[in-house]
Formats: C-alpha cells, sequence, structure tokens
C-alpha cells in the first residue's frame, strides 16, 4: 500500500503578520513557519496505517527552500520520503495550478490513497483536495474525521453542519481531507529525525512534472487582488456604567439579537 | 500568552544543522504541549512528578539522545544541549529527570559496564521502562565526595555495601541505583536494584526548590550485592567525576532554557503591564534590565554551543564544561530574580514562572558541582595550585 500526503508550509499560528509592500500578500522574511495544521492530521492518520500494517508514506508540498524544513520534520515523524516541488514559476499559481502540481505527481506516483488537510490555515480555500481528485478521477472524502478498513474499500465519516455525521464508503484509489482532531498527532522522535537525515528528498520542478505552462501567475483564473486588515473598532458597542448596568444592556442586547 | 519562540538576536540559529533545529522544535512543542499544562498541579504538591509523561518522553527519545545503540538516538552533543535547554525552559525538575537516566545512570553503564549489564539496563532505561538514580552525595559530604563514607567489602563472589546517600534525583521511584562506594582499592560503582535486603529509600520533604522533581535518601545496611553487579570499567573517582562532566554540559545548556522562558516572561509582561501611563517595557530601568537579561543570554548561548562542538570533536577538557556550568547557572539565576522583580506582585504566584525557575535554579547552583566548587576548579586550571 502507498499513501501520497499533501503537506503546506504555513506562517506559525503565533507569527505576527504584516501586510507585504504591494499589498497582494503578507510579509514572509523572518517569518517563522510550521506545518499546516489540518496536513499534521492527514499525516499522523496516514502514519497510523502505515504502522496498523504496511504502507509507505510519501509526502509532498510545494515551496521554496524552507519547505525542506517540514519535509524533514514529516520524514522525522516517520514518513518515508519526499517529494519537493521547489520551483519559482510555480509562485502566483491559483489553487488550480498547485493542484495540477499535486495531481501531476499522485499520477506519476499512483498511490493506493491520498490524504491531505482539509484546508490551509493560511489560504482557508479547501479548494486543493478536491480538485486533485477530479484530476485524477478518484472519489474523494471531506471533512474526514474517522477512518476505517483500510483494505479493500475505506469507510469514512464525516463531519457535516451542526455536528451531525455522514458515514461515506469510497473504493480506492481515493483521496481524503481530513479535519482537525481525527487523531492525535505524533511528535517527530529524536531517534526519527536522526533517521530522517538518510531518507531522500526528491525534489522537482512543475516542467519536470510535465505541467511548466499550467502554472505561475500566468495562467492563473483566480488572482490575488489585494490583502487588507479590517478596520479597526467597526460594529462594536462599548458598554459603559456600574457592573449591573453593563450586565443589564448585555442581556438587554443579548435578546434583543434574539441569542437567547 | 503565545507559544514561547526562543531566544535569538545574535543568528545563532545559523550555526545549527538541520537536524539539530527539528530536535529543538520537536522538543519545544511537547514541553509547551504536554509538560508546561501540568507544572502547577505538580509543584504545589511537594516533590513529585508527572509519571505519566514518562513514557512519552522515552518515546520522544530523551532518555540518553546522545549516547549510541540500545535504542538511543546517537544525536550529537550540541542537539543534545539543545534538548536539554528546551527541557529545562519547561522546568529544572523535567531537565534533572532526563540528565539524571541519560548522564548519571545510562552513561556509567554505557562506558564502565559489562556487556550484561548494558543489556539488562540499557533498553528498560531509554525506553522509560526502568528509572535510575544516581548515589554519590552523603549527609556529611558533597563537594568533598573523596572523604564518603559508604563502604564496600568485598565477601568472596560479593559485596557488602554499607552507608547512607543523600539528596538522590528519584531515589524512591529508582528500580535501579548507581552507588559509587569507597573500597581498599579506592572508589568503585556498583548497580544496586529496588527490593534488595537491606536497601531503603526515603524522599525529603519541604523542599523550596526543583518541587516537581523526586529527591531522596537512601540507607544500605549490609546490602549484599554479587560481583557482576559492580560496574568493571569504573575505577577510581574518574567513574563518577566523568558522568557529572556529561551532566553538567547538560545544565549548562539547561541553564539557558530556564534563563529564556524568564525572560520571555518578563518582556511579554512589560509590554502589557501599564505602569506611570505607559507600559512598563517603556520604561529606561525595566529596557536595562531587559537587555541586560538578553545580552547574558546571548553569550550563554555562545559558551554552550562552542563547548557542545569541542566535545563532539573529542577535545573537552572538564574545566571547560566547569566554566559553562558556573556562567550559564549564574546568569540564568540572576535573571530569574529580575524577571520575578519586573512581575511586581504577580510574580509571587505559580501562574506565572519566574519565581518557580528561581526557586529552581537555587539547586542547579549547588548540585553538580556548586557554583564556588566549580570557581576553584577554574583556579586550579590557570594558576596550577589547588585551592579546593
Ligand atoms: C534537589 C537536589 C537534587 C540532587 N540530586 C543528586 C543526585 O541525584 N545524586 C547525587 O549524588 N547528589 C545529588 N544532589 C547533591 C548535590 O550534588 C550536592 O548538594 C552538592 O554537591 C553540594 O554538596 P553539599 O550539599 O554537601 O554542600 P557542601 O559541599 O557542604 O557545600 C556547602 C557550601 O560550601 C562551599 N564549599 C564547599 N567546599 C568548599 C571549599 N573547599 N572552599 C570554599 N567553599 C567550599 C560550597 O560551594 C557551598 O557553598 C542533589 C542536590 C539537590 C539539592
Amino acid at each position: 500500500m502507498k499513501i501520497v500526503v499533501c503537506l503546506k508550509q504555513v506562517p506559525h499560528s503565533d507569527a505576527r503578520l504584516d501586510i507585504n509592500g504591494d499589498g497582494t500578500w503578507i510579509q514572509e522574511d523572518n517569518l517563522k513557519f510550521e506545518i499546516n495544521s489540518y496536513d499534521t492530521y492527514a499525516l499522523e492518520e496516514a502514519l497510523r496505517i502505515k504502522d496498523a500494517g504496511e504502507a509507505e508514506v510519501v509526502v509532498v508540498s510545494i515551496g521554496p527552500d524552507r519547505v525542506t524544513q517540514a519535509l524533514r520534520t514529516a520524514l522525522g515523524m516517520g514518513a518515508d520520503r519526499a517529494v519537493h516541488v521547489n520551483d519559482s514559476a510555480v509562485e502566483g499559481s491559483d489553487a488550480l495550478g498547485i493542484a495540477k502540481v499535486l495531481a501531476a505527481i499522485v499520477k506519476a506516483e499512483s498511490p493506493d490513497l491520498v490524504v491531505t488537510g482539509l484546508m490551509s490555515d493560511d489560504g482557508n480555500f479547501s479548494a486543493v483536495p478536491p480538485m486533485i481528485a477530479e484530476l485524477c478521477d478518484m472519489p474523494s472524502a471531506t471533512s474526514v474525521l474517522k477512518v476505517d478498513g483500510a483494505n479493500g474499500s475505506l469507510t469514512v465519516e464525516r463531519e457535516l453542519e451542526g455536528g451531525a455525521m455522514e458515514v461515506v464508503e469510497l473504493p480506492k484509489p481515493c483521496l481524503l481531507a481530513v479535519q482537525t482532531g481525527l487523531n492525535q498527532v505524533r511528535y517527530a522522535s529524536l531517534k526519527g529525525i536522526m533517521a530522517a537525515k538518510k531518507k531522500p528528498i526528491d525534489v522537482k520542478t512543475a516542467a519536470d512534472l510535465g505541467v511548466g505552462d499550467q502554472v505561475g501567475a500566468g495562467a492563473a483564473k483566480v488572482r490575488m487582488e489585494k490583502v487588507y486588515q479590517p478596520p479597526k473598532g467597526e460594529g462594536a458597542e462599548l458598554l459603559e456604567g456600574s457592573t449591573d448596568d453593563v450586565v443589564g444592556s448585555l442581556m438587554n442586547k443579548v435578546k434583543e439579537l434574539g441569542l437567547l | 500568552m503565545a507559544d514561547f519562540q526562543g531566544v535569538d538576536f545574535l543568528r545563532l540559529d545559523e550555526l545549527l544543522s538541520e537536524e539539530e533545529k527539528l530536535a529543538r522544535e520537536s522538543v519545544r512543542e511537547f514541553v509547551s504541549k504536554e509538560f508546561l499544562p501540568r507544572i502547577q498541579e505538580h509543584v504545589r504538591q511537594d516533590g513529585s512528578f508527572p509519571m505519566e509523561l514518562v513514557a512519552p518522553m522515552a518515546e520522544l527519545g530523551l532518555f540518553g539522545a546522545n549516547l549510541h545503540g540500545w535504542g538511543c538516538a546517537g544525536m550529537n552533543n550540541v542537539a543534545y544541549g539543545l534538548v536539554m535547554q528546551e527541557l529545562e525552559r519547561g522546568d529544572s525538575g523535567l531537565r534533572s529527570f532526563a540528565s539524571v537516566q541519560g548522564s548519571l545512570v545510562m552513561y556509567p553503564i554505557h562506558s564502565y559496564g559489562s556487556d550484561a549489564q548494558k543489556d539488562r539496563w540499557l533498553p528498560a532505561l531509554q525506553s522509560g521502562q526502568a528509572i535510575g538514580c544516581f548515589g554519590l552525595t552523603e549527609p556529611d559530604f558533597g563537594s568533598h565526595i573523596t572523604a564518603m563514607r559508604t563502604k564496600a567489602e568485598r565477601r568472596g563472589d560479593t559485596w557488602l555495601l554499607n552507608g547512607t546517600k543523600r539528596w538522590i534525583t528519584n531515589g524512591t521511584l529508582a528500580e535501579v541505583a548507581v552507588i559509587w562506594a569507597s573500597t581498599d582499592d579506592g572508589i568503585r560503582g556498583f548497580l544496586v536494584e529496588r527490593g534488595t535486603p537491606g536497601f531503603e529509600a526515603r524522599d525529603i520533604k519541604g523542599k523550596f526548590s526543583l518541587r516537581a522533581s523526586v529527591t531522596s535518601e537512601l540507607f544500605l545496611r549490609d546490602v549484599e550485592v554479587p560481583e557482576s553487579s559492580r560496574l568493571p570499567k569504573a575505577e577510581g573517582m574518574r567513574g563518577p567525576l566523568s558522568c557529572l562532566t556529561q551532566a553538567r554540559y547538560g545544565i549548562a545548556w539547561g541553564a539557558l532554557g530556564a534563563a529564556m522562558a524568564c525572560y520571555d516572561e518578563a518582556l511579554e509582561y512589560s509590554k502589557e503591564r501599564i505602569v506611570a501611563g505607559g507600559p512598563l517595557a517603556g520604561k529606561q530601568l525595566t529596557q536595562q534590565k531587559l537587555v541586560e537579561m538578553l545580552a547574558e543570554i546571548t553569550k550563554g548561548q555562545l559558551v554552550a554551543w562552542r563547548v557542545g562542538r569541542i566535545k563532539d570533536e573529542g577535545n573537552l577538557d572538564f574545566a571547560m564544561v566547569s566554566l559553562a556550568k558556573r556562567n550559564n547557572v549564574d546568569v540564568a539565576l540572576r535573571i530569574a530574580r529580575e524577571a520575578r522583580d519586573l512581575l511586581g506582585a504577580n510574580g509571587i504566584v505559580d501562574d506565572y514562572q519566574s519565581m518557580r525557575h528561581m526557586m529552581n535554579l537555587e539547586t542547579v547552583r549547588t548540585y553538580e558541582g556548586t557554583h564556588d566548587v566549580h570557581t576553584l576548579i577554574l583556579g586550579e586550571k590557570i594558576t596550577g595550585l589547588r585551592a579546593l
């Protein structure tokens, strides 16, 4: 069994974010990065399948040199090898461009299972995973909170609005986009980190993958127009007076809004 | 408060390999997520360690991380030091647990043990299935341990051990104690198992310092152990002293972790705390204190890093470790006191960490060679005249 895990390196959740000079993205210099939280659960789920039986886990990521650290961490946690698409031509791609690169890797690897996070902490699109599945012509399930039966078909539980769950069955190969919290993510052990030094990271360009003309700002149908901080204070009302007054007016507000 | 992100003013990360940085990050996250949420509860109890973390710590590879074989990670000494730094960023008790297990119990078995002793104990200690302790100090002798009273007398194929060891970390938790005793041929080391008749451990209560750590007294009354439990390659004071060099090296890094935690807390607190119409951090006196902390941490990092690289080259002189331990613990204690002061009244409660680190560092200043003992070791090194 082979499992491909797609992971993205995103700014650390505690990092101070400033908007870049031309207002199209955040300032990335001197920023601390980490693996997208959703993707850590995707990797853990793949590693659990590996621990329970026999599987090769291949981690895949797109991004500049700094992404090596995310991949080494994943290898330290127990992934077997990595593919790193390090190509400035991919910069400025929209979700479809990214999905085309990842789909090209998935096709080349022809795994039994692709596991991704449901969304990325920075972009929040949730677009790439279903696109990969479509491009590879495989069934997919999103918002996965439980995975059962690694042999034959897979039974997965999906989280719906309002806390309801949906159970679906998928034949393999398929793609699962997982929700956070479906497992407890392990730490990269010191032994794992030592072993990761010897595991291969295969560096590729979009052209190597045959999608050189389908990526980058030129091929993108969605363009980042503007990133901005919403103006502060709007919509906020400061309640003043004694504690009793404040509690009274707060209760009135809550009732007014029909929240109780 | 935001997650701890480390202190790196002089871009010292550029002196570190990828694996060294990854080891640090992994342990940092473990300490933030698993250890720190538990510390308050254990500090409020008198001398207790979060035992549920022993198995996860072992899984992470924290026991004997710089040793090779028997399941150990085999990391270099800088990576090992960074791991100790991150553990002590959590608490000196957490770092002590790993130091004792790795440097004071696994190291002597690894260096001076027989093959049978290694096979029996190293995998169990590495995996946390067995906990060990190191019995050198006695009620009447700490710094001048060559005068130790604990005796081992040879009786044919067995040894008879008599004496008392005091201030022994993890004494009551240990399945195996490395006991140093004097014999007719000088000091020798013995592996004494829990439950051996005549061997008893009792905890020392009422500590102001290292409260999240178990400290015990060991009593040996006519304890009979076979010759096969003696560490065959440990002869004289070199045995225990070489263990101490290992542990002291880890402490030189560990103290920086405690210092960083205090600096980080003082910095964040003083930016938020409003005094006399503005943030405390905006006052000249505060800035001087914070800058002093940063400068000392940065110098300490360079000292620890350099000693680590020399250790990896195999050219370490124990006096270098004395300089690193002495300096880094001293500055860490000053930083902790200053940070506690900056926090005002909040600084005296256990919702904040600086006072806990400050109290812990009083122990760290005393154990593994007191500050003054390291001064005298260095004094002898540079003058050639022994004053200790
Ligand atoms: C929490 C804790 C955990 C510990 N864990 C362990 C453990 O696991 N195993 C173990 O074996 N030990 C352990 N120790 C013991 C520790 O190593 C000793 O306390 C230390 O070596 C100092 O010895 P002492 O307490 O007898 O002090 P002393 O040696 O009596 O020193 C008292 C003072 O005299 C000074 N002094 C000593 N000699 C001289 C001199 N020649 N000239 C000038 N000044 C001098 C010292 O610097 C110090 O200020 C632990 C201690 C503590 C507090």
